[in-house]
């Protein structure tokens, strides 16, 4: 081995040391900050952590647009369902009076909520567009209670990271992180443009995460559980959700 | 600079910098072509403006069958749904296809890439010029000496129109279909008319991009398949070419 090509070999041994401790590092800070999706393993984990990581860098408190009220779509559209099951039929004959809403977990005060106690919370008013992965969109005025308020009355503690949210039909749930869960925008939704949720968007109660593609809008929602590890819970890695194959963070 | 200084520069025809990215390149848009079309496939209708789905009028749809039923496709099945992975894939290539460029950018200006190789000769500079160019390929000429060695003002002005025209468009438009990026650029989206015009800008965009690749490829296999890929692949020295 002459001179210069040990030269490069050392010079190539120090950079790749620094590169291997610099990923190590990197990653460290980027857990610590909340920079890495629950679905970052695999063979697409290294670009879903990209686009996790850059969204919260850069747009972590950022607002979805709102639009003119002009801008309301004359038909907004449904997109498919499964028809509701008895429990379901069984509590819209009563007018959605025994619809609860429980809030459990890392909270101080786990609380079950009626439509009726969610109404007594600040109302927010949001017109934004439901953006389907397929492709296809509308706007629509979005009236409800911000998540926010129903979690600080309940007490978030400290170490948590994660909300998992579930609806009354079986096996559909998904999960956000605590930014997203606490985001102004992210909305429980009872009343849609001029009267209640119609049971085709979500009725009586729908999760409107408007910063995130429409299948983490959630419908008929049930039960809110605040946690510190999505684990068991992320659509994306369960073969039981809906959302299973689907990318667990739908900011993009 | 002129032909004849190209000729005396005896390194590889093309950088280790221009092999390496371009072959990153290459992967990368092939997954982001299967995918996108894959992503296509689930919503093959396409409108202007903000919003659009399937009960308003498309500005126009293509006619292949849906992997949704509620889409009227007008076929009377629908194709499985592939569109976790295609959504994974998609947005890891286009990662990939943006640090890729970067590094391209970066080093390209370095080494004078653009000046040196892309930017046309001062010669060249005139419509007669490229009518000159245009004339030859009409009658099929084979390209002289000097053209194996550099390129001609066409295909500096189309490479030029791709790296930093067709490229920054497609990714801007992608990212103007992502509402997380929206809300917090919302220029990005609402100077191109709106998400559902950025989707429809995104799909013709990427259209010329593959009418680009196959008249990229179609010239590469007019002009000699091997050459052009070991000159692509391991730089291939002109002096030891010349037997070939």
């Amino acid at each position: 081995m002459n001179k210069i090509s040990r030269r490069k070999f050392v010079t190539a041994g120090i950079a790749t040391a620094a590169g291997v401790s610099g990923l190590a590092v990197a990653s460290k800070l980027a857990q610590r900050y909340g920079l890495v999706p629950p679905d970052s393993r695999g063979i697409f984990g290294p670009g879903e952590t990209l686009s996790y990581a850059a969204h919260r860098l850069f747009s972590r408190n950022s607002l979805a647009r709102e639009f003119p009220r002009s801008m309301i779509s004359k038909v907004p559209f449904a997109n498919a369902t499964d028809p509701p099951d008895d429990e379901f039929k069984r509590l819209q004959s009563g007018g959605f009076a025994d619809w609860r809403l429980s809030v459990e977990g890392m909270v101080a005060h786990p609380v079950s909520l009626s439509l009726s106690d969610l109404k007594t919370f600040p109302v927010r008013s949001q017109i934004t567009e439901v953006v389907c992965e397929e492709g296809w969109s509308y706007v629509a005025e979005w009236i409800g209670t911000p998540l926010h308020e129903v979690l600080k009355a309940s007490g978030v503690l400290p170490q948590a990271r994660y909300l998992v949210y579930f609806s009354i039909q079986p096996d559909w749930w998904d999960s956000i992180d605590i930014d997203d869960a606490l985001h102004p925008q992210t909305l429980l939704t009872y009343a849609m443009n001029d009267g209640d949720l119609p049971v085709s968007f979500g009725g009586p109660l729908r999760l409107r995460v408007p910063r995130q593609l429409g299948y983490k809008s959630v419908k008929f929602v049930t039960r809110l559980v605040v946690t510190d590890s999505a684990k068991g819970y992320v659509g994306a890695i369960d073969p039981k959700s809906p959302n299973y194959g689907y990318s667990w963070y739908a900011g993009i | 600079m002129s032909p004849a200084d190209s000729l005396s520069n005896q390194g590889p025809r093309h950088t280790a910098l221009v092999r390496i990215t371009h072959w990153i390149t290459v992967l990368s848009f092939a997954a982001l072509l299967v995918t996108g079309i894959e992503l296509i496939i689930s919503h093959p209708r396409f409108y202007w403006g903000e919003v659009g789905h399937s009960q308003m009028s498309p500005l126009f749809r293509i006619p292949i069958p849906s992997s949704r039923s509620t889409v009227p496709s007008g076929y009377g099945y629908v194709l499985p749904d592939q569109n976790g992975w295609s959504r994974y894939l998609h947005f890891e290539a286009a990662w990939a296809l943006l640090i890729t460029g970067l590094v391209y950018l970066v080093f390209g200006l370095r080494t004078r890439h653009f000046r040196k190789n892309l930017f046309p000769a001062p010669p060249d500079r005139t419509w007669s010029a490229v009518a000159r160019v245009i004339a030859k390929h009409l009658r099929l000429a084979p390209p002289d000496e000097a053209e194996a060695r550099t390129y001609n003002v066409l295909q500096r002005v189309t490479y030029l129109f791709v790296v930093f025209v067709l490229f920054p468009l497609v990714i801007w438009t992608g990212l103007a279909m992502s509402p997380s990026f929206n809300s917090s650029f919302p220029w990005a989206v609402n100077v191109l008319g709106g998400r559902q015009s950025a989707r429809t800008l995104h799909f013709l965009i990427s259209l010329s991009l593959v009418v680009f690749l196959f008249i990229h490829v179609a010239m590469i296999v007019l002009t000699g398949f091997a050459t052009r890929m070991r000159e692509m692949i391991i730089g291939a020295d002109p002096v030891s070419q010349e037997g070939t």
